[in-house]
């Protein structure tokens, strides 16, 4: 009873748990995949810099309309992809490294957010907008969300080689006449989208930890492309389930609930982990003979 | 049997810096080409030029209607991930690129022929081993297996047996024996004279221009690599702009 109470009744009594749960999992097999590659490219902190160059896209959907979905969601994503896309152009044309071009960006992108939200709206609005309300995802959000990871699964099936031999070699797709290029854009296409559907549930800030952490977190334990994908989605349903279950007992925000549940697991795939600080240090005493 | 690849007044340059310079020829079809020179010769820069990820900044290179991709080509420094979770098979697969491209599909007998070609370069019982935990010399026989799969008959290798043992270096020089056998052509930048003495019957000496370019016991004379020591350091920070050969 005791644990019906604890880990089912949320769900089944209350149908924003029921939505916020859903969104949640739906984040999950989109944002699991995506994050995999994004830590195998190094690119990590550019899925960051990514989640904060849509916010004032999103702002100028906010002045525009408010709080409208489809206003903040459109703003977002072409701001993400202009980002994007000039990123990797700057870096082409001068003397500047992708990551350094990200980073001006996102610090630009992210005061010129915050100015134009505050501009115009509340303290209220505000932290909407920098750390969502996953409890408040409506109908029209929860497609947006499902649609994206459904268009992310299929999308990233369908060039998964591609995208993966530009990941691992991408001097050697060049030179067969791959193009990497094409590939790369639509990859960062789908970490905009992405983004722009996690900025729903958890806001401008807090994106990017459904993206990263459980990726991270699957790197520490599998070995393969596609047990670090699959353990990636499972990290992150399970993040979204344990914060949602957190924040109602204990009554504390979701977002940074479920971004903190992720960490959680993050940090017990650092200690405990195939590839962790624990096995690493215990393989010492022991090897093979061969 | 290959088309000759041509050079015509060949010219690729960085910064206006020319890195080869004037240079005219033909590796014909199905040699066996050493491509020699000090550093800074413009070996790798020749390489590059003809897989087309340089452009010519005069005269031109003729592939005999190939297209850059259907040549195969082994970078000097590979610019793959080595931590990348991917096993020896599947790196080796990707050799069927020009086959199966994108989305086509990797059938059984391509797996077996993949393999083989790990067997051909002596890595038979890698197949599911992954590449983070091959050595230096394990990887580069990976490459060359890559290359096997590739199936081109044109072959560019750019100094292959760097930092590889002895062992390896000489299976794999078979290998590339086995490739002449097959008549395809084999260009491969080189510095161990010796070994270039003993395997290959031509020789281009480079050093930014054309030193000398035919037979290898003609070509490896000491008069000539002295000339080619002194052609490579004369490179000037202010050099005029070249007015030779705009014919």
């Amino acid at each position: 009873m005791a644990l019906y109470e604890l880990l089912l009744q949320p769900f089944a009594e209350f149908a924003f748990m029921r939505r916020a749960l859903v969104a949640s999992l739906a984040l999950a097999f989109g944002c699991g995949p995506v994050g995999v590659l994004l830590v195998l490219r190094r690119m990590s902190l550019v899925g960051d810099a990514m989640s904060h160059a849509i916010l004032p896209g999103a702002a100028v959907g906010f002045l525009m309309a408010g709080l409208s979905l489809g206003w903040m969601s459109v703003g977002g994503l072409l701001a993400g992809l202009a980002v994007a896309l000039g990123s990797g152009l700057l870096s082409r044309a001068t003397v500047l490294p992708e990551d350094a071009s990200f980073a001006a960006f996102y610090a630009v992108a992210l005061a010129a957010g915050v100015l134009l939200v505050s501009w115009k709206g509340s303290n209220v609005d505000l932290m909407h907008v920098l750390f969502g309300s996953v409890l408040a995802v409506d109908d029209d959000a929860l497609l947006l969300i499902a649609a994206v990871a459904t268009l992310t699964l299929l999308l990233g099936a369908a060039i998964y080689r591609p995208l993966v031999t530009e990941c691992f070699d991408p001097g050697f797709l060049r030179q067969v006449g791959g193009r990497g290029g094409f590939y790369h854009m639509a990859f960062m296409a789908l970490v905009v989208l992405n983004l722009v559907a996690a900025f729903q549930a958890l806001g401008t800030l807090m994106a990017v930890g459904l993206m990263m952490l459980p990726a991270v977190s699957a790197r520490l334990w599998a070995t393969r492309l596609w047990s670090l994908m699959a353990l990636s989605v499972a990290f992150g349903i399970a993040a979204g389930y344990g914060g949602l279950v957190l924040s109602f007992h204990v009554d504390v925000p979701s977002g940074p609930a479920i971004v903190l549940a992720a960490g959680a697991l993050y940090v017990s795939s650092l200690l405990l982990g195939r590839e962790g600080l624990l096995r690493r240090h215990l393989a010492r005493f022991r090897h093979l003979e061969a | 049997m290959p088309p000759a690849l041509v050079l015509d007044n060949l010219t690729v340059a960085y910064d206006r810096h020319s890195a080869v310079h004037h240079l005219s020829g033909r590796f014909e079809p199905g040699s066996l080409t050493a491509l020699v020179g000090p550093n800074g010769a413009g070996k790798s820069t020749l390489l590059k030029a003809l897989t087309g990820e340089l452009r010519a900044a005069e005269g031109r290179i003729d592939l005999g209607g190939l297209k850059p991709g259907d040549l195969a080509y082994l970078p000097q420094h590979s610019a793959l991930d080595r931590t990348f979770p991917i096993d020896v098979l599947e790196m080796v697969l990707l050799g069927l690129w020009g086959r199966v491209g994108p989305f086509g599909r990797v059938t059984m007998a391509m797996r077996e022929e993949g393999r083989r070609a790990l067997s051909a370069v002596k890595l038979a019982g890698f197949e599911r081993r992954s590449i983070a935990s091959l050595s230096v010399g394990q990887l580069q026989r990976a490459l060359f297996a890559r290359v096997l799969l590739q199936d081109a008959p044109i072959i560019l290798l750019d100094e292959p047996f760097n930092a590889i043992d002895a062992r390896t270096t000489a299976d794999l020089v078979q290998q590339i024996y086995r490739w002449h056998g097959e008549r395809r052509t084999v260009v491969a930048a080189l510095h161990d004279l010796g070994q270039v003495r003993e395997h290959f019957p031509q020789t281009l000496l480079l050093a930014r221009r054309c030193v000398d370019w035919g037979p290898t016991a003609r070509v490896l004379t000491a008069e000539n690599q002295f000339r080619a020591r002194g052609m490579a350091e004369n490179w000037a920070a202010s050099a005029a702009i070249c007015r030779s050969a705009v014919a």
